[in-house]
């Protein structure tokens, strides 16, 4: 799935990071696979991340394997059934399949619940700290005050909504933490549907991502 | 070093029993792939598991990945039983998935970190990861050879640049990467000062920059 509008607002480096070598929790996953689906930009930042991956796995110090390891291997292989082509059944959906397979296919099957002046949510079932869930906002309208008293990541899906940072729009990520204090306003003309992933106080790292910078204009 | 592991590491050697008929099996994928240590013949063994599933290429990807992977697996936290099994079956997915593998995508390294990563997630974090829409080509475009090469030469390029790294910052990038380490943590597992492990960084940060142009 790919937007004609050009996603200006993208995944932090530490995200793509994290993503990459098998860090991050299962909703936040969620909300990565979903904005990559949608932005080149950032596939080739998680792409370079497996790069610096792939770099450190050739060149770490070997562990010595144990006696009869490849026999081993060869054995399993053997006790598999010959996989045959796969072809998975393709949902149609209005957003990107890592989303489509947590609501059960397009956004119009989401079973909303209403939170108050018009916005609605509903809840994402993952596993570990963190929550995700999708937002309905109506045009014109504004997310009733809340806090998160950790990181708040905010992809949206459909529509757009304004708040003191930027305009946000289909593709766009806003990271917010717990120092921002912002009242996101969907914009008139259409409502606004977002995926919004918060964690339990949980600090990212933020060096890490110095490192690939470089590699990122590949 | 186990006796075992001596054959396996060189099956091309003159005192391999049945180098011959080995050898016949990589025919017209000349001398280079014949080399040890050619790291650059990955891809090659790769694409000769998956379109003749050669045992003996498959086995040369084993002695240099699963140790690897083990290792990585170790570092990220499992023990060495979970590592060493982990490893095995990451590898038995190398032989599984090799038809997936696309040159002009990735080099065989970064392919085969992922699949490690993943069995990470999957064995080790016991966690669902959502994954990305594949990109499909349109069947009739492939991607331009120069690409290809590109992609090779710049992941060439980034291996070196941390091949190169001296020893010390070699290890604090492999850490921090591998281990989800914060900079203080990594002070208390090496007693190394906090600040001295900035500049490290950073001083490796310099030279990979330096490298990549």
């Amino acid at each position: 799935m790919k937007n004609d509008k050009k996603i200006e607002h993208h995944l932090s480096e530490d995200l793509l990071m994290r993503y990459s070598n098998g860090t991050l929790c299962e909703a936040f996953s969620l909300a990565v696979a979903t904005h990559i689906s949608m932005c080149d930009d950032c596939r080739a930042a998680l792409e370079s991340y497996e790069a610096v991956g792939g770099a450190l796995l050739d060149t770490t110090d070997p562990e010595e394997m144990g006696d009869e390891s490849f026999e081993s291997v060869m054995a399993l292989i053997e006790s598999q059934p010959v996989q045959t082509e796969q072809v998975s059944e393709v949902v149609a959906s209005d957003v990107p399949s890592a989303l489509s397979d947590y609501i059960g296919g397009s956004l119009q099957d989401v079973k909303w619940r209403p939170i108050g002046l018009g916005v609605k949510q509903s809840l994402l079932k993952t596993s570990g700290n963190s929550t995700a869930r999708l937002l309905y906002i109506p045009a014109g309208t504004a997310v009733p005050h809340h806090s998160h008293n950790g990181n708040e990541l905010t992809l949206v899906l459909k529509g757009a909504f304004e708040d003191e940072v930027a305009r946000f729009g289909p593709g766009d990520v806003e990271m917010a933490d717990e120092d921002l204090d912002h009242q996101p306003v969907a914009v008139e003309g259409e409502d606004c549907i977002c995926l919004a992933v918060t964690d339990a106080p949980l600090k990212f790292q933020t060096f890490i991502h110095k490192l690939v910078q470089p590699f990122l204009k590949i | 070093m186990l006796r075992l592991f001596d054959d396996i590491e060189n099956p091309y050697s003159p005192s391999a029993k049945s180098s011959a008929s080995l050898a016949e099996q990589v025919v017209g994928m000349g001398p280079k792939i014949l080399e040890e240590n050619n790291s650059q013949n990955w891809e090659q063994l790769l694409v000769l598991v998956s379109e003749t599933n050669d045992r003996i290429a498959f086995r040369r990807l084993f002695n240099h990945f699963a140790p690897r992977i083990k290792s990585f697996l170790m570092k990220a936290g499992a023990d060495q039983t979970m590592a060493e099994e982990c490893s095995q079956e990451a590898m038995a997915t190398v032989w599984n998935k090799a038809k997936l593998f696309d040159p002009n995508r990735a080099s065989a390294s970064t392919w085969i970190f992922t699949i490690a990563r993943n069995k990470r997630i999957d064995a080790i974090r016991k966690v669902r990861r959502p994954e990305p829409d594949e990109l499909t080509w349109p069947d009739e475009i492939e991607p331009a050879q120069e690409e290809a090469l590109e992609l090779k030469q710049q992941s060439e390029i980034l291996a070196d640049a941390i091949k190169n790294l001296p020893e010390k910052q070699r290890q604090l990038v492999e850490k921090a990467f591998f281990k989800e380490l914060s900079h203080s943590e990594i002070a208390l597992e090496t007693g190394l000062p906090l600040g001295t492990i900035k500049s490290r960084i950073r001083l490796a940060l310099e030279r990979l920059r330096h490298a990549m142009g």
